[in-house]
C-alpha cells in the first residue's frame, strides 16, 4: 500500500519537531512569554544534544472561532486543520495555559478535545501555566496533567508556572534569594524535554499534505472477532 | 446516474414569521414534496429515520415510503438512513420486503448507524458497540433475505432456529443496499466486502476525508473481487439553494441558514459554502459544483440533495425543485455522461438486479474464487494446515 508517510525529513533526519500550544487571550500575553521561553530553551537543549529543533508555535487565540465551530458543526477550518496536523505529528510538545476559574482555559480544553485520542501516545509533553499569583500553582498537576495523562503522552514531571510578580524576579534583583527564579524552572523543565526528545526516535512525518491513511479492519474480523 | 432529494423531516420555524408547521402539516407537504419532485425530473425520493423532536421522519420509513409509492409512479424511494444499529433486523427484513412488494421494487435502503446518542439506550442498545451493532445486524438481514430457512446465533438478539422471514423479497431479489457512513472506515469495509454501495453524506465534511472514504471502499470492492474498483456504487449527499440570481440566493436563504438546526450559529454562510458542498447560488453554480464531486470520488452512481430543510416554506420548496428540474437536472445528466467509461454501471434497479442474479453474478460475501481476498483466505489456509 503506498504511504503518504516517510520516515522523516530525509534532508534533515536529525532534526525534531517541537509543537508548543499557547492558549493567552492577548497580544501580547505572559502565556506567549512562557510558551516562546520554554520553546527558545528546549531549541537550545536540543542543539547541545546534536539535534536541530524545528518549532512550530501555535497561539489558539487565533483560532479561537474556528474551535468553537469545529465544536458545533462537523467543519474544520484549513487554519485549524494545519494546527491540529502539525501537532499531532510532533516530536515533542509544549503547552501553556492561562490559570481561569481554579483550572486551565476553556478554549485550551476545547483545542485539545479535537485531537484524536490515540494521536499523541508516548509523545513527550511540557506543561506550563501562567496566574496572577502562585496560589494556583498545582493547576499543572490537579487540571493539566490529568488531561495529557488521557491522551497516553509522556508528561514531563516539572511543570513551569509562572506567576506575574516572578516575571519580576531574578537573582540580581530579588532581596529574598530564591533557590527557584522562573528562569532557572524555565532552564530545568526545557532540559528535560529535550532529554527525553532527543532519546526517542523521530516520528513519522506527513510529506505530503494528504490527510493520515484509513486503517481497514478486514471485515472477517469485524463479523467473527476477536471482539474488543 | 440518478439525483434524488432525501428529508430529515424537521419541523423547524420559519425565521420570518416565529411559525413552526404542525407535524401533520409537514408529514403531508413531505408527501407533496416527494410527488413534486418525481414531476421535476428527480429520479428518487429518501427519506431519514428519527425517534425525537424536532424531526417527523418516521421511525419506520417504509410507512411513508409506500405511501408515497401509491401515489407515485417511476419514484426510486430509499431511506437516508435506515438505522441498522437499533432496529431488530428481522423486522427490517419484513417491512423492507412487504414495501418492496408494494412499490413493485422501486426501493431499496441506505443503512446508518444514527447520529442521535440517546436512540441507543431508548431501544435497548450500547452506543459503544455501535459498530458491532451494524456488522452483526447486517450480516443478518442479508441472511434474511437471502435463505429461506435461517439458524442463526449472534451476541445482540435472540437466536433463530428454522426462521423464515415474510414476505419473501420481491422475484426473491434481495433490495439493494447502501452503507452510509461519514468516518467510519469499516463501513465503507462492510460495503465492499458485501459488494453493497456506499454512501457519503458529506455535507458536513471537508472533502479530503469525503475522498479518502470513497477511494477505501472502492479500493476494498475490488480486493473482494466485486469488478473494478471504479465500478463500485457510490451516492453522495450535497445540500444546495438557488435563484436565477446568485445574491437573491443568498440574501433569501441567509436566514435560515443562521438559524438551521445542525449547523446554525456557527460558521459564516461563506465559510460553510467554501468548506463544506452546501451551494447557495445561480443554477449554473451549482451544476460547476455539483460536477466537481466527480473529481473528487471518481464517476459514481446517485446524487442526493437536501433540499426541505432549516423552516424553509413548502412553496419556496417546490419551487427549488422546479429550479432543479428545468435549470440543473438536465445539465448534469449530460455533463456526468460525457467521458463516464462506458463499464461504469447506473446506480442498481431491481429489473437490473433481478437479471444480474439470474446470471449467477450477484455479489458473494467476502469475494468469490476470482477474488484477491478468496486468495488470501486460501493461502491462509494452506499456510494453517501446513
Amino acid at each position: 500500500m503506498a504511504t503518504a508517510f516517510d520516515s522523516t525529513d530525509s534532508f534533515t533526519p536529525h532534526s525534531r519537531h517541537i509543537a508548543v500550544v499557547a492558549a493567552g487571550l492577548s497580544d501580547p500575553s505572559s502565556t506567549s512569554m512562557l510558551g516562546n521561553q520554554l520553546s527558545a530553551t528546549v531549541a537550545e537543549a536540543l542543539s547541545q544534544r546534536g539535534h536541530k529543533a524545528e518549532v512550530h508555535y501555535f497561539e489558539l487565540r487565533e483560532v479561537a472561532t474556528d474551535i468553537a465551530e469545529s465544536m458545533v458543526t462537523f467543519t474544520r477550518s484549513e487554519r485549524l486543520n494545519t494546527m491540529l496536523n502539525e501537532v499531532q505529528q510532533a516530536d515533542g510538545v509544549i503547552a501553556v495555559t492561562p490559570v481561569f476559574k481554579a483550572s486551565y482555559s476553556g478554549l485550551f480544553k476545547s483545542f485539545w478535545d479535537l485531537i484524536d485520542n490515540d494521536a499523541l501516545t508516548g509523545v513527550p509533553i511540557q506543561l506550563g501555566a501562567t496566574g496572577g499569583s502562585p496560589r494556583h500553582s498545582l493547576v499543572i498537576d490537579t487540571a493539566m496533567r490529568p488531561l495529557f495523562s488521557y491522551l497516553r503522552m509522556r508528561v514531563m514531571p516539572t511543570g513551569v508556572y509562572a506567576a506575574t510578580q516572578d516575571w519580576g524576579a531574578t537573582e540580581q534583583t530579588d532581596s529574598v534569594p530564591n533557590e527557584a527564579y522562573l528562569s532557572q524552572r524555565i532552564i530545568h523543565a526545557g532540559e528535560e524535554l529535550a532529554d527525553v526528545v532527543s532519546r526517542l526516535d523521530p516520528r513519522p512525518r506527513q510529506t505530503s499534505p494528504k490527510p493520515k491513511e484509513l486503517e481497514v479492519i478486514p471485515f472477517e474480523q469485524l463479523l467473527n472477532g476477536p471482539h474488543p | 446516474m440518478q439525483f434524488g432529494i432525501f428529508t430529515i423531516g424537521d419541523v423547524t420555524p420559519d425565521p420570518h414569521t416565529g411559525k413552526a408547521p404542525s407535524e401533520h402539516q409537514r408529514i403531508k407537504d413531505t408527501v407533496k414534496i416527494a410527488k413534486h419532485a418525481e414531476q421535476a425530473g428527480f429520479e428518487v425520493f429518501a427519506t431519514g429515520q428519527h425517534h425525537n423532536p424536532p424531526f417527523v421522519a418516521p421511525g419506520n420509513p417504509p410507512v411513508l415510503l409506500s405511501h408515497i409509492a401509491a401515489q407515485t409512479q417511476d419514484l426510486v424511494l430509499s431511506t437516508a438512513t435506515t438505522l441498522i444499529t437499533t432496529m431488530d433486523p428481522v423486522r427490517l427484513a419484513e417491512d423492507y420486503a412487504y414495501l418492496q412488494h408494494l412499490s413493485d421494487g422501486r426501493m431499496d435502503l441506505t443503512l446508518g448507524r444514527g447520529n442521535t446518542g440517546p436512540v441507543y439506550p431508548w431501544f435497548g442498545k450500547d452506543i459503544r458497540q455501535g459498530i458491532a451493532l451494524a456488522v452483526e445486524n447486517y450480516n443478518l438481514l442479508h441472511r434474511l433475505w437471502r435463505e429461506t430457512e435461517v439458524n442463526w446465533e449472534g451476541r445482540f438478539r435472540s437466536p433463530l432456529q428454522q426462521f423464515t422471514a415474510t414476505p419473501r423479497p420481491l422475484d426473491d431479489v434481495a433490495p439493494f443496499v447502501w452503507h452510509g457512513s461519514i468516518r467510519s472506515p469499516e463501513i465503507a469495509e462492510q460495503a465492499a466486502y458485501y459488494g453493497d454501495g456506499f454512501f457519503h453524506n458529506n455535507i458536513f465534511w471537508n472533502k479530503e476525508h469525503i475522498i479518502q472514504m470513497v477511494e477505501l471502499y472502492r479500493r476494498r470492492y475490488e480486493y473482494y473481487g466485486h469488478g473494478k474498483a471504479h465500478q463500485a456504487y457510490v451516492a453522495l449527499g450535497g445540500q444546495a439553494f438557488m435563484r436565477e440570481r446568485s445574491q437573491d440566493a443568498w440574501n433569501e436563504f441567509r436566514p435560515y441558514f443562521d438559524d438551521a438546526p445542525v449547523y446554525g450559529h456557527g460558521p459564516s454562510m461563506e465559510d460553510f459554502t467554501k468548506m463544506t458542498p452546501l451551494t447557495v447560488g445561480s443554477p449554473e453554480q451549482v451544476v460547476e459544483r455539483t460536477l466537481e464531486f466527480r473529481d473528487w470520488v471518481g464517476d459514481y452512481q446517485r446524487q442526493m440533495f437536501l433540499i426541505d430543510h432549516a423552516g424553509l416554506p413548502t412553496k419556496t420548496v417546490l419551487e427549488q425543485l422546479d429550479l432543479f428540474g428545468d435549470k440543473v437536472l438536465p445539465v448534469l445528466r449530460k455533463e456526468f455522461a460525457k467521458a463516464r467509461p462506458a463499464d461504469v454501471p447506473a446506480a442498481p434497479t431491481h429489473d437490473f438486479l433481478k437479471q444480474r442474479q439470474a446470471a449467477g453474478d450477484a455479489p458473494v460475501a467476502g469475494g468469490g474464487a476470482e477474488s484477491q481476498a478468496y486468495r488470501d483466505r486460501q493461502r491462509v489456509q494452506e499456510a494453517k494446515s501446513n
